[in-house]
């Protein structure tokens, strides 16, 4: 099965983790690791949800080293090809 | 000097599960090197013969190696099948994967662990006690861990779960087991450098000094040969009195959660 993947839905889905951040705050352009919100259970549950989603395992380098949620996005797209 | 040596395991057969790495490998070896017997098992083939060759053998030990997935029904009942009656059994194989959140959990993963980790321990006890095959006033020690028993990590659930279960097995079967006059026990290691704990998934080399920092009384992670000496003691005829406890090797980092 090929999975396809939209920045509009790895942004809700990514939204998605949090318990406390509106929504709209988290843009593909949001520098996440500044949300006040951002700690490791969020970190693992954006990991966990991508696996489940995508069906793609990040590392912990991988959320060090993205910076917005569309870098992570990115780094989620090429390891899907 | 004399000979007096409670903590040898002279004339003695043990049985290691887990014996092709880490924790279970370090066990066979100093247990060899106090003069038993061991039974070495595990799946991968290779690793269980490095693991045969660095036996000690200067006494006359004769020590051999069973290949067998304990986590399926056959493989474990050819393991109970070709051993002969044991004075000591490390029940110490296991896996630590999939960790993630609760509302992640996969199905597969939470049979996987608990397959393992649990069911195989629990049915190898069964089988090697109405089989009678462990001696009267022999030694069973099982390895739980720190997670699950005293800390509870993020995302660590099942494995948590798994550990909490064998460490309350250890003591229901130094209760149903002590009619033979069979002790048993469980250690709890604390982190120690095993393949288990590469730092390669989710964790970094960073996050482990910071934990080492955080909760280390003695300022490291555990050696494998560090929890091999603790068995091997639970082992011994030193641990004569010894039933129904957990062990903590964990340099402290229980005190500090
Ligand atoms: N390292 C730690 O920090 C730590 C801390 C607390 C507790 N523990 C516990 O200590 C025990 C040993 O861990 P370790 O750190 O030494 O890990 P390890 O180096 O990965 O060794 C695990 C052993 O279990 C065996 N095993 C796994 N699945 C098996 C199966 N289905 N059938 C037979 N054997 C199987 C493996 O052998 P094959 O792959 O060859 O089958 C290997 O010999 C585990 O119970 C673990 O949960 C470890």
């Amino acid at each position: 099965m090929k999975i396809t993947m939209e920045l509009k839905d790895f942004i809700e889905n990514f939204a998605d983790q949090f318990e406390d951040t509106d929504p709209a705050e988290i843009t593909a352009s949001t520098v996440f690791h500044e949300l006040d919100e951002y700690s490791s259970l969020i970190a693992l549950s954006i990991i966990a949800m991508v696996d489940e989603e995508y069906d793609v395992q990040l590392k912990g380098d991988d959320m060090r080293a993205a910076v917005t949620v569309e870098d992570l996005f990115n780094t989620v797209k090429s390891k899907l090809e | 000097m004399t000979n007096y040596n409670p903590y040898s395991l002279r004339c003695k057969t043990i049985l290691v599960t887990g014996a092709s790495s880490g924790i279970g490998r370090a066990t066979a070896i100093e247990c060899s090197l106090l003069g038993a017997s061991i039974i070495i098992t595990a799946r991968n083939e290779q690793r269980l013969q490095e693991t045969l060759r660095a036996l000690d053998v200067s006494e006359g030990q004769q020590h051999s190696c069973i290949i067998a997935d304990i986590a399926t029904e056959e493989g474990l009942a050819c393991l109970v099948e070709s051993l002969p009656s044991l004075d000591g059994v490390f029940s110490n194989a296991g896996i630590q994967k999939g960790q993630s959140p609760v509302k992640f959990l996969k199905n597969n993963v939470i049979d996987d662990i608990i397959n393992i980790n649990v069911k195989s321990h629990v049915r190898l006890a069964r089988e090697l006690y109405k089989k009678k095959k462990l001696n009267k006033e022999s030694s069973y020690v099982f390895t739980a861990s720190v997670g699950g028993v005293s800390t509870h990590f993020l995302a660590n659930s099942i494995y948590d779960i798994t550990k909490a279960g064998i460490n309350a097995f250890a003591k229901s079967c130094a209760v149903d087991f002590s009619s033979r006059k069979i002790r048993v026990n469980a250690v709890c290691p604390g982190m120690i450098r095993t393949a288990m704990t590469e730092p390669t998934g989710t964790i970094s080399e960073a996050d482990y000094q910071k934990d080492i920092e955080d909760h280390y009384l003695l300022g490291r992670y555990g050696q494998p040969e560090e929890v091999a000496r603790t068995v091997a003691f639970l082992l011994s005829d030193a641990a004569s009195f010894i039933t129904g406890a957990s062990i903590m090797v964990d340099g402290g980092c229980s005190l500090v959660h």
